[in-house]
């Protein structure tokens, strides 16, 4: 018996119970589906996650305030209390103090209502100077950025994200045109083109006003001279190690505090963002890999549990093939085959739920999914590999089968 | 009638046979079950040369099964020996003694024992599958041994489309496809109606006048005096052997 005749006998047993082979290969089929979709979800994260942080330059260090240690010694959680000050993205201007960070800019934001012509949109306001444009890497569509000027003179005027443009005004052509702000009238200047979302929010819903005009009319009280985060540009992709260590000598300077250990901001690059999100989809994927073999261990058990009751069904069948003179490893393989055959059925079918969840899923979760071929041929080998692994205990029962009791088995 | 037919037959003794096929020597079988023993065959001394037509005869539990499945290289002696168209078989492992019941040995079955999902020829091909014959061959040979069985026209119908005799013929047919040293019958009209019965035995009067070895095991007298030879088995012994002068008279008598 060649292999073609052992695939053609195997596959027409597998056929002849189509509906209970179709049950038996589901936990295969869940399993493979589920190692697709978790590979490629965690592949489309992290390309996600690159672009947006390539977006926005790989030479930038973002400084958060924070880890503030309080008078009784408790050291507060990152981001607790508003440390950083205007005063701070000066200094870290300084290009004697700092020669390695070419541009600075602080931001200050905070949520408000924006009003035009009797329409309202809630956005985030961030008061921020000139520089901005340049260290975040944006672009306009329409008219300029706040100036220098505009900071001096606490002007009444905005840059709108083209998302939050659009849905004020209906349209990204809006230069000139006057939107209320927390119940000031501003100009609109200029609109940002659009640049996506980051990680954690939407980069096109903003609003752009000068930092001088975001403290004193939009925010003021005691909070008015701290700032919610400072960007800063390194001057080139290499000296990004050498800005970071001048931004924090300057800022621990300032804060007048001794040891780095006890700092009251952290500066983080977009590197560390990247490493932090990696290790977090590889956290998911580990997870996710973990479900997915439990899966597969309950498809092969299950592949098991069917081979067995096939072998017992079959048992007058393998007396027959025996008598007829069939050697123990042809019934061996012919099971063993009918074993992969499951296997394969679900490795195939899983790999199709799978891909097609892949192309239906990123319009529903918001992220993409990088569907990979080494990913789907590996898993279907696996599907095999279960099949195989899962049908060795009732293949090898079948060949050893005695031919008498099996052929006078009812 | 038939009767007289075969005990006439049966008493022939000038017919001239061939070498042995069948050579088994103080043939002892026996089955442990816990502490319980039993023994089926409590030493048997047979032979067959090439070309007879022998029944083996007996009542349920005389040991006549486990003589068959002996002789079938299906299970195998606790002591004796015996020697099947030459080879011994007392020391062949499980894949030997396959490839000794694929060449040597053609099965009957009293459940015919087709499988159902296969056309006719596939059933038939069976045996040459595991004696790795390349398929235009098989097909060929299959449809051969189907014509010889008279059903040339039942090439591709399933087991479940074809009457009792015709199933039993579409399992004649297996047993002569690879050409084997004896066909071994185990009940082979048990399942079928007179008519039926009348076919098959038909076949095998057939297949003895050109030359083949067949070993047929029955408990119907009717069907054992179609034979040239009875053996009768009781309690595990051979208890009368037409070819060595035992009466007709007594085995008849006996059964009746």
């Amino acid at each position: 018996m060649n292999w073609s005749e052992t695939l053609r006998t195997s596959w027409a047993a597998v056929r002849s119970h189509g509906l209970r082979s179709l049950l038996t290969v589901l936990g295969i089929l869940i399993g493979i589906a589920a190692v697709i979709l978790t590979v490629g979800l965690g592949l489309g994260t992290q390309k996600d996650v690159s672009a947006s942080i390539s977006s926005l330059g790989s030479n930038l260090l973002i400084v958060s305030p924070g880890s503030s240690t309080d008078s009784s010694g408790v050291r507060g959680g990152f981001g607790t209390s508003a440390t950083l000050t205007a005063a701070d993205a000066t200094a870290l201007a300084s290009s004697v103090n700092a020669p390695d960070i070419e541009g600075v800019a602080a931001e200050k934001s905070t949520s408000l209502a924006l009003e035009a012509n009797d329409t309202n949109w809630t956005t985030t306001v961030t008061g921020t100077t000139a520089s901005w444009l340049d260290v975040r890497s944006r672009d306009l569509i329409a008219g300029e950025f706040i100036t220098d000027e505009d900071q001096a003179s606490q002007a009444a005027v905005t840059v709108l994200g083209s998302e939050t443009a659009t849905e004020l005004f209906g349209t990204t052509n809006v230069v000139g045109q006057s939107v209320t702000i927390d119940g000031h009238t501003f100009e609109v200047v200029g609109v940002l083109a659009s640049a996506g979302s980051d990680s954690s929010s939407n980069l096109d819903d903003v609003a752009i006003v000068p930092l001088s005009t975001a403290a004193n009319q939009l925010v003021g009280g005691t909070t008015a001279n701290s700032v919610s985060t400072i960007y800063l540009k390194a001057a080139s992709d290499g000296q990004l190690a050498a800005a970071y260590q001048e931004a924090e000598a300057v800022l621990l300077n300032l804060h007048s505090i001794s040891s780095a250990d006890s700092a009251d901001f952290t500066i983080s690059s977009q590197n560390a963002l990247v490493d932090t999100a990696t290790s977090i989809y590889q956290t998911l994927t580990v997870l996710l890999t973990g479900v997915a073999a439990l899966s597969l261990l309950v498809g092969g058990i299950g592949v098991m549990n069917i081979m067995l009751v096939s072998v017992t069904e079959r048992t007058r069948e393998i007396g027959l093939r025996k008598a007829l003179g069939a050697p123990p490893w042809a019934i061996r393989r012919q099971f063993l085959v009918e074993a992969a055959i499951l296997g394969l059925t679900g490795g195939v079918l899983g790999a199709v739920l799978g891909m097609g969840a892949a192309l239906a899923l990123p319009g529903v979760v918001g992220s993409s999914i990088v569907i990979s071929p080494e990913a789907v041929g590996l898993s279907i080998g696996v599907a095999i590999a279960i099949g195989l692994i899962f049908g060795v205990y009732p293949a090898t029962r079948a060949a050893r089968l005695a031919p008498i009791d099996a052929l006078r088995s009812e | 009638m038939t009767t007289t037919r075969a005990i006439a037959n049966g008493n022939m003794p000038d017919k001239e046979y061939g070498e042995p096929v069948i050579e088994l020597t103080a043939a002892r079988k026996v089955y442990r079950s816990g502490t319980i023993e039993f023994e089926a065959l409590r030493g048997v001394d047979l032979e067959i040369r090439q070309g007879e037509y022998v029944a083996i005869m007996g009542p349920s539990g005389s040991g006549k099964s486990t003589l068959m499945n002996i002789l079938g290289c299906l299970d195998t002696l606790t002591t004796g020996h015996y020697r099947l168209a030459g080879h011994d078989v007392d020391d062949l492992d499980e894949a030997e003694l396959a490839e000794i019941r694929n060449k040597e040995i053609g099965f009957v079955f009293q459940q015919f024992n087709l499988l159902p999902s296969l056309e006719a020829w596939r059933n038939v091909e069976l045996p040459l599958m595991y004696a790795r014959v390349p398929g235009h061959e098989r097909r060929a040979r299959a449809e051969r041994a189907l014509e010889r069985v008279g059903l040339g026209s039942r090439f591709v119908n399933k087991p479940g489309e074809l009457s009792g005799g015709q199933q039993q013929r579409v399992a004649v047919a297996r047993a002569l496809v690879g050409e084997p040293t004896m066909i071994l019958a185990d009940e082979p009209t048990g399942n079928l109606d007179s008519v039926s019965t009348e076919d098959v035995l038909g076949l095998f009067d057939e297949l003895h006048d050109l030359g083949r070895t067949i070993v047929l095991i029955t408990h119907e007298l009717e069907v054992a005096q179609r034979a040239r030879r009875i053996v009768r088995v009781k309690d595990g012994l051979i208890q009368g052997d037409t070819a060595e002068g035992a009466l007709l008279a007594t085995v008849a008598g006996g059964a009746a």
